[in-house]
């Protein structure tokens, strides 16, 4: 149950392995509490038809686009953003094949983008190129044109069981 | 450790040193930072395209929670200075535009009211309690309705809603009709598009102390920010600092002056607390800038044997409701000064207008008139090739301006000077990487068999980097085409390079230390690279039109040669030899032919600092800042080929193989500047397939409103962009560079239609306008059919 403060909503949402409680309207979206009470401004919002997918983050092993829910249903859900996905400085995996192919320009998209990429080899660990096109069209790039995030991806296709 | 490299840096695919904060969500964009106390603003739109404001009411909006303050046009009048374009081509008529509509709406989107609350939802709440009376006036969208007679007018000083009237050309047209064997007329729509930065514009203007100001501000020009903010806002420029953090893509359209970066920055001052406004991807589509939208007239006076004697253009340029920053550069300048693209076409005449609408201004959008004009010379070359039966390369050979043609100022005119270029030997490349005549075989194979098929060839050329400053102000263009660099060398030796460019995705970080390493003879991580604050970067023009390796890249390498030389006068301090015997080489000071040891780079540096031994009359300090102005503008140019095959039964255009091949001159990164190609390819894709501005004709309704109604391309929809490059230096400049931003994005569109036509040949279609949607492939099949069987 959520409990009803002065017409707010206390939710606790496990956020990048933290508990985290905020109060917040009933109309705030889930990437406005990721974005303006956690601070955790990696997550995007690039539009506000759930056409881009620069918000996607994983809502319960599921990549989600974070605009199409409301923070107070995400309440008692574990959150992974992209600030938790390789905690310690490291990268994932992803992240550095992103790197290494130049699959990224301006980068705005990307944090959705590779939320979306982590959801499509958990799913599918060797993507052809067709699947991976297919699974991105829920995410926007304006800069790259895709080339090389399809590059990106298919490079981590045959080594994709090794991740998570 | 030494600090000595031999490595060359420049040509090498350097993986980006930004991409650390991107990729683990550390990126800063202007929408991340928040200041304390600070406010939020929202802005009232106006719903209709054209309507007197009669009243506004903000009694509610004042009174409703949270809200410090809520305002309208008229009491913003005279505050804030109107809105003037910077780029006005003489004989222009300027209409006056308002920070906040005063009295008239002239667009869906224009600034009406504005609140400023607490929270965003609180502003946002409170807009939708401002009360506007209108009285509707009838719109005109279309720019060739635009100017008929009776047409609804916009603005008292603009007659026929025309703001500028050019003309440009050479030769003898009429001299090129008579020797002609045929004249093709053509008529081509170019489509209004929306640049769509996937991160949409935000500001936050925050007072400081000691009276000034910093705004964050995403810019393409963060100095030409701070010039415009200060002279509209009525702020001496040196109290304003703007901070450019990282950018969510620009193309073009983060690079004017729009109503909300002086309203923040004035309400900030006003109410002595910081103020943020954040753009809605809705309100991004009715109030950034959008892009092309032009009509485009053309007659070709050809030989029999494909030679094109001569071409007339006449361009009507649709630029919305006001003249935005560049907006009379567009259609005129920038277009039919490259009518004649890739081509030798001696005998040219072009006549533009520049139009007002009842639409969101249009500007530059990337490539900004050279994808328009390099789209009149490819759909002309392309409709010879149709018109006679020619072979589509074959007919580009026979007009291309050839290899000892460069210098090459097309049609003899007084504007454009093509720098160099080698278009055989982009075109030799092009076809042995598409596999051209083998592709052709197969689509004639497949044809047989009732498989539409389709190859495209698009040549292009344009110039970049707009210079140099004198010759700028005859085209009435209010700014220099210099670029800004110091090149500022610590006592350690390590480097940072303060770059008036501004990279919003480009990767400058790296290119312009790759730039800098090579001269400097450091490995590159002793260099830093800062951008985007006005405050440490001392002044400069900032990333637009190709030019940010031409000529920013180019002051970075002017002011390193600077540092190398002075270093080199305080080496010979230190050895106590003549200058003249000092050499430089990997990294190390020396003198051949002795046995003296050498020094090293950060040796010498510190001695700069210290100050102990060196030469009479220099002075200390190793830090050496450039205003570079170009003698002249690079000409990339290239070829680019598409293999696509459509579905007659659905419409749908499969791209099955796209190859660019691009001169743009020395590459700096080539991993990077192919990058650079797949962007503006897919772009140029999206122009030519996907995307298309809708406005009701009648009552000037924005259709196409947010991201379900308008296409950007997606993974999907594209192919894997094959890119080459061909390497002619440009001799305007000391590195070699021409630029390459924008050569996707012109080269594509036609690139696209040409190969859908060639496609759709076998049902006798010769002309399609952009997009190509499905629907409207299907129909021009239909039509061709029921045209067949009647």
């Amino acid at each position: 149950m959520i409990d009803t403060v002065n017409g707010h909503h206390v939710v606790t949402i496990d956020v990048n392995g933290v508990r985290q409680a905020a109060s917040v309207e009933a109309r705030k979206l889930l990437v406005h509490l990721l974005r303006d009470d956690l601070g955790l401004t990696g997550t995007h919002v690039g539009c506000d038809t759930s056409q881009c997918g620069a918000c996607t983050v994983d809502i319960d092993g599921q990549a989600v686009k974070s605009c199409t829910v409301l923070a107070v249903m995400a309440d008692g859900s574990r959150v992974t953003t992209i600030e938790g996905l390789a905690p310690g400085g490291a990268l994932h995996p992803i992240q550095s094949a992103f790197h290494e192919h130049h699959a990224l320009q301006c980068g705005f998209c990307m944090p959705g983008m590779i939320m979306a990429v982590r959801q499509l080899l958990t799913q599918n660990p060797d993507p052809t190129e067709s699947e991976i096109r297919h699974h991105l069209a829920g995410n926007i790039c304006r800069c790259t044109g895709y080339s090389n995030i399809v590059r990106a991806v298919e490079s981590l296709a045959s080594e994709a069981h090794r991740h998570d | 450790m030494t600090d000595a490299t031999a490595i060359k840096y420049v040509g090498q695919p350097l993986r980006r040193r930004e991409d650390f904060k991107f990729v683990t969500g550390k990126g800063r964009y202007t929408d991340d930072i928040k200041a304390p106390g600070m406010l939020h603003m929202a802005v009232l739109r106006s719903p209709h395209a054209h309507a007197v404001i009669k009243q506004v009411d903000l009694s509610a909006a004042n009174a409703a929670p949270g809200v410090r303050l809520a305002l309208s046009g008229a009491e913003l009048a005279g505050k804030i200075g109107s809105i003037v374009p910077n780029w006005i081509i003489p004989g222009t008529k300027v209409p006056n535009r308002p920070v906040v509509a005063i009295d008239r709406v002239r667009f869906v989107g224009e600034c009406v009211a504005l609140a400023i609350a607490e929270t965003q939802a609180m502003a946002h709440d409170a807009i939708g309690l401002v009360d506007v009376d209108y009285e509707t006036l009838a719109a005109v969208i279309d720019e060739e309705a635009a100017i008929r007679d009776g047409a609804p007018q916009l603005h008292d000083n603009v007659a026929n809603n025309i703001a500028t009237i050019y003309r440009i050309g050479g030769g003898d047209y009429s001299k090129a009709v008579r020797e002609a064997d045929q004249v093709i007329a053509l008529r081509l729509a170019n489509n209004r598009l929306i640049p769509t930065c996937m991160e949409t514009r935000s500001i936050l203007a925050e007072p400081n102390a000691d009276g000034t100001l910093t705004i964050y501000l995403q810019s393409q020009v963060p100095h030409m920010h701070r010039r415009w903010i200060a002279d509209t806002v009525g702020i001496p420029e040196h109290q304003l600092r703007i901070v450019a953090p990282d950018i969510g893509g620009g193309f073009g359209a983060k690079m004017h002056l729009y109503p909300e970066e002086l309203l923040c920055p004035y309400l900030a001052r006003l109410l002595g607390v910081p103020v943020k406004w954040w753009e809605s991807r809705s309100e991004s589509h009715q109030s950034t800038n959008h892009g092309r939208a032009h009509t485009e007239t053309i007659e070709i006076a050809i030989r029999n044997d494909g030679k094109i004697l001569g071409l007339k253009v006449e361009t009507l340029g649709n630029v919305g409701a006001y003249l935005s920053n560049m907006a009379t550069g567009g259609p005129t300048v920038n277009t039919v000064n490259f009518g004649t693209g890739a081509y030798k076409i001696e005998n040219y005449e072009a006549h533009s207008r520049v139009i007002v609408t009842n639409t969101v201004p249009v500007d530059a959008y990337r490539g900004y008139g050279r994808p328009e004009g390099g789209y009149i010379a490819e759909r002309a070359i392309d409709a010879v090739a149709r018109h006679l039966d020619l072979d589509q390369v074959e007919v580009r050979r026979r007009n291309f301006i050839q290899r000892a043609d460069f210098p090459y100022k097309p049609y003899n005119g007084p504007a454009v000077i093509y720098d160099s270029g080698n278009y055989e030997g982009c075109l030799a490349k092009a076809m042995e990487a598409f596999n051209y005549g083998a592709r052709s075989g197969e689509r004639d194979q497949l044809r047989a068999e009732g498989r539409y098929r389709g190859i495209g060839v698009a040549a292009y050329t344009h110039m970049c980097g707009m210079a140099p400053s004198r010759r700028l102000a005859l085209l009435g263009f209010n700014r220099g085409g210099w670029e800004s660099a110091r090149v500022s060398v610590d006592s350690s030796g390590r480097v940072t390079i303060f770059s008036g460019s501004m990279s919003q995705g480009h990767g400058h970080v790296t290119s312009l230390a790759q730039i800098a390493a090579d001269v400097l003879q450091i490995p590159i991580e002793h260099i830093d690279v800062v951008q985007g604050d006005t405050r440490q970067v001392q002044a400069g023009h900032g990333t637009f039109n190709s030019r940010s390796m031409a000529v920013g890249g180019s002051s970075v390498h002017v002011s390193s040669t600077r540092v190398v030389a002075k270093a080199k006068k305080i080496a010979a301090g230190m050895l106590e030899v003549d200058e003249g015997d000092v050499s430089y080489r990997a990294g190390k000071f020396s003198v051949s032919g002795t046995d003296i040891a050498p020094l090293t780079f950060g040796t010498v540096a510190r001695m700069a600092y210290v100050g102990h031994k060196l030469p009479d009359g220099l002075e200390p300090g190793l830090d050496e800042t450039v205003f570079y102005d170009p003698k002249g503008m690079g000409s990339p140019s290239g070829i680019h080929m598409a293999y696509v095959e459509v579905d007659p039964e659905t419409g749908i255009v499969d791209i099955l193989d796209y190859v660019a091949v691009d001169d743009a001159g020395t590459i700096i990164n080539p991993l990077l500047a192919a990058g650079q190609i797949h962007g503006g390819v897919v772009q140029g894709i999206g122009q030519a397939l996907y995307e298309e501005v809708s406005y009701d004709p009648d009552t000037g309704q924005l259709m196409t409103g947010s991201l379900l109604d308008y296409a950007v391309p997606r993974a999907e929809h594209v192919p894997r962009i094959r890119s080459l490059f061909q390497e002619t230096p440009s001799p305007t400049n000391p590195i070699g560079v021409k630029g390459i931003g924008e050569s996707g994005s012109i080269a594509a569109p036609p690139c696209m239609v040409h190969a859908v036509l060639d496609a759709l040949s076998p049902f006798g279609i010769k002309h399609l306008d952009m997009p190509m949607t499905p629907p409207r492939v299907w129909l021009a099949i239909q039509n061709a059919r029921a045209g067949a069987s009647r």
